[in-house]
C-alpha cells in the first residue's frame, strides 16, 4: 500500500515554477528522501503534502487523503517537523507536547502513556518541565520529533530534520528516527541536502530546478555512476580533459577547480593517467590525485552536471526564494 | 468526534496557550504596572493643580484619569496579544498550530478569546489600584467592568489580528504603533475630557472606538466617587450606546479578521 501519491504535481508562485509536474509514491514503512539544493522545491512539496499549501495543479494523497478536499483528515494523520523550530520556547517541553495533544484530541489517558514513551526514547524526561528557550538545538529536534509523533502519524515529514546540528547530534537523530520506523512502522519522508544522510533512505528521488531528476535506491543511484570515481587538479583542466578525451574516450567533468572521471578500476587506471598526462609534447602538471567509491554527491553530479553545495550558487538561490516568499506572505 | 466539537476544542486550545502564556510570564505582569503607575501618579499628579479646572473645579485630575488608564491596559495588552500572531509566524510556532486539524476560524477565534481574556486580567490587575486614588468599587461595578473591558478587549483583538494577519513582519509594528494604536489612545478621551475640545478634535474622537470603551468604563468607575452632576458633566454617550458601538465596531472587525486569517499563507 502506499501512503503517499503525488500525480504531476505542480506549484507555481507567479512566475517560478516552485515544483514542476512531480509524480512518486512513498510505500507504507519506507524511509523515502528527497535530495536536493536550496530552492529545489523540497520544502514546497513538503507544504502540498502537508496541507499547508495548495497545489497549483496535479493531485496528491497522503493515507489515502486528497490534499485538498480532506485536509483535516491528511493533518490528523501526519506529523511534522519543519526546517525552523516551531515550538514555543516560553513555554516548557510538557506544556508544548500538551498543546499538541490538545490540538490533536487525544484522550488524557493516551496523552500520558505515549508522552513518557515518547520522551524516553529522545531522553528529554529528565527535561519534561523546563522552558524550551533553555534547550539547546539538538533537544529542541529531539522534542520536536517526539511531538510530532505524539499522535499516531502514518507518516512523518521531516524537512531537514538535522539541519544546522553538529554530526554527532545528528547522527543520534537518525538513531531515534530508525528506531521510530521498526517500532511503528510508519512511513517517513524527509528532505535534505547532506548527502551522506540519505544513504539512511530506502529510495531517494533527486530533485533539481523543481523536477524529478531520478529516483531509485541509494545503492542503484550509485551504480549509475559506474566505477570509481577519480578526481584530478592540474596546473590545466582544459588540456588535461583533452588529452583524455583523446587518449582514453573518457568524458572528465570539470567541477569547480577539479577534474572528475569515472572509470572501472580506478587503482589500474592512475599510473596510465599519470604517464599521459605527464609526457607528450607539453607535459602538464598533477598537483593531487584522488581516488573513492561513488558517493551520492557523485550521483548528483551525474545527474544534473551540478555540485549539490555549489555554496555560491545554492546562496544565492536561497535568498531568491526567500525573497520570494517573504513576497507571497 | 464531530467537526464542531473539534473546531470547538481547537478554540479552547488556542486560548488556554494565551492563558498559560500569561501565567507563566509573570515578571512581565508586575512590569506591566509600571506605565500605568507613571501616568496615574507622575502624570496625574503633575497635571492635577492646571486641570483644576475640570467638571467646574469640582474633580481630581487623577480620578477623570483613572479609567483612562484602564482602558489604556486593556487596548494595548488586547493588540499585542493580537499581533504576537506575528511572532509566532517569525519564530515557527504558527505553523504548529496551522497544520493540527482544525480549522483556521477556529485558530482566529481562539486567539481573540485569549487575547480578550487576557486584556480583562490585565484591567482587572489596573483596577486592584483604586484604593490608592481613592475609588471605591462594589460588586456590581466590578461585574460591569468586566463586561465592559471584554467588549473593549474583543473589539480591539479582532482589530490586532487583522491586522496581524495582513502584516509581513515584525518590522511593521512601530509604524503600526505610531499610525493607529497611539492616535487610538490619544483621541479616545482618556487623558482629557472630550467635551469643549475643538470641532475636528471631537470628531476625530467621535470616530476612534476606542472612545465608546473609556466612557462606559469612566461612567461606572466613577460612579458612586464623585458627585452625579459631575459625572453627567463629562460623560459622552449613554452606555447602551456606547455597548452598541462596541458590539457593531466588534462583528465588523471580527468577519475580516477571519477571513483575512483563512487566506493567510
Amino acid at each position: 500500500m502506499n501512503t503517499i501519491e503525488t500525480r504531476e504535481l505542480v506549484r507555481k508562485f507567479g512566475d517560478l515554477t516552485a515544483v514542476d509536474k512531480v509524480t512518486f509514491q512513498v510505500k507504507q514503512g519506507e524511509i523515502f528522501g528527497l535530495l536536493g539544493p536550496n530552492g529545489a522545491g523540497k520544502t514546497t512539496t513538503i507544504k502540498m503534502l502537508c496541507t499547508l499549501l495548495r497545489p497549483t495543479s496535479g493531485t496528491a494523497t497522503v493515507a489515502g487523503y486528497d490534499v485538498v478536499h480532506q485536509r483535516t483528515k491528511v493533518r490528523q494523520s501526519i506529523g511534522l517537523v519543519f526546517q525552523d523550530p516551531s515550538l514555543d520556547d516560553r513555554l516548557t517541553a510538557m506544556q508544548n507536547l500538551h498543546f499538541h495533544a490538545m490540538l490533536f484530541n487525544i484522550p488524557g489517558d493516551v496523552f500520558k502513556e505515549r508522552v513518557s514513551e515518547l520522551l524516553e526514547i529522545v531522553e528529554l524526561t529528565e527535561r519534561a518541565k523546563n522552558e524550551v528557550r533553555t534547550f539547546s538545538g539538538g533537544m529542541k529536534r529531539r522534542l520536536e520529533i517526539a511531538r510530532g509523533l505524539l499522535h499516531h502519524p502514518q507518516v512523518l515529514f521531516l524537512d531537514e530534520p538535522t539541519l544546522g546540528l553538529d554530526p554527532q547530534t545528528r547522527h543520534h537523530i537518525w538513531e531515534y528516527i530508525i528506531a521510530m520506523r521498526k517500532k511503528e512502522g510508519l512511513s517517513i519522508l524527509l528532505t535534505t541536502h547532506y548527502m551522506d544522510e540519505v544513504e539512511h533512505a530506502d529510495r531517494v528521488l533527486i530533485i533539481d530546478h523543481g523536477q524529478v531528476v531520478a529516483l531509485d535506491t541509494p545503492e542503484r543511484l550509485k551504480g549509475m555512476v559506474g566505477g570509481d570515481v577519480i578526481t584530478l587538479k592540474t596546473e590545466n583542466d582544459e588540456i588535461a580533459a583533452q588529452r583524455l578525451k583523446e587518449k582514453f574516450q573518457i568524458e572528465a567533468r570539470r567541477v569547480k577547480e577539479e577534474l572528475i572521471l569515472e572509470v572501472p578500476r580506478g587503482d589500474k587506471f592512475i599510473p596510465k593517467l599519470l604517464s599521459t598526462l605527464g609526457n607528450g609534447t607539453r607535459a602538464i602538471e598533477v598537483h593531487s590525485v584522488s581516488l573513492r567509491r561513488p558517493s551520492m554527491d557523485d550521483v548528483f553530479i551525474k545527474m544534473t552536471g551540478h555540485a549539490i553545495r555549489d555554496e555560491e550558487a545554492s546562496a544565492k538561490d536561497g535568498l531568491r526564494a526567500n525573497v520570494h516568499m517573504r513576497r507571497r506572505r | 468526534m464531530s467537526e464542531i466539537q473539534r473546531n470547538l476544542k481547537g478554540i479552547y486550545t488556542i486560548w488556554y496557550r494565551e492563558i498559560l502564556r500569561f501565567w507563566s510570564d509573570r515578571m512581565r505582569i508586575v512590569a506591566s504596572l509600571g506605565q500605568p503607575l507613571l501616568f496615574l501618579f507622575v502624570f496625574g499628579s503633575g497635571l492635577s493643580p492646571s486641570m483644576s479646572g475640570l467638571a467646574g473645579g469640582n474633580m481630581d485630575f487623577k480620578l477623570f484619569l483613572f479609567p483612562g488608564i484602564i482602558s489604556m491596559a486593556v487596548l494595548f495588552t488586547a493588540v499585542s496579544s493580537a499581533i504576537s500572531i506575528v511572532w509566532d509566524r517569525e519564530f515557527g510556532f504558527l505553523k504548529e498550530v496551522l497544520v493540527a486539524p482544525i480549522s483556521r476560524s477556529a485558530v482566529a477565534l481562539g486567539k481573540v478569546a485569549g487575547g480578550s481574556t487576557v486584556a480583562v486580567f490585565q484591567g482587572l490587575i489596573i483596577l486592584l489600584l483604586s484604593p490608592l486614588i481613592g475609588v471605591s468599587l462594589n460588586v456590581t461595578q466590578i461585574l460591569q467592568l468586566v463586561g465592559l473591558m471584554l467588549l473593549t478587549a474583543a473589539a480591539m483583538t479582532s482589530l490586532g489580528v487583522l491586522i496581524a494577519s495582513r502584516v509581513q513582519s515584525m518590522e511593521a509594528f512601530p509604524v503600526l504603533m505610531n499610525f493607529i494604536l497611539m492616535p487610538m489612545f490619544f483621541l479616545s478621551g482618556s487623558f482629557f475630557p472630550l467635551r469643549d475640545v475643538p470641532t475636528w478634535l471631537e470628531w476625530l474622537g467621535r470616530i476612534d472606538p476606542l472612545t465608546y470603551g473609556v466612557d462606559p468604563i469612566r461612567q461606572v468607575t466613577l460612579r458612586g466617587n464623585v458627585p452625579q452632576a459631575v459625572l453627567e458633566s463629562i460623560r459622552l454617550h449613554d452606555i447602551s450606546t456606547d455597548v452598541l458601538v462596541l458590539l457593531i465596531f466588534w462583528a465588523v472587525m471580527m468577519v475580516p479578521a477571519v477571513i483575512a486569517f483563512r487566506r493567510m499563507e
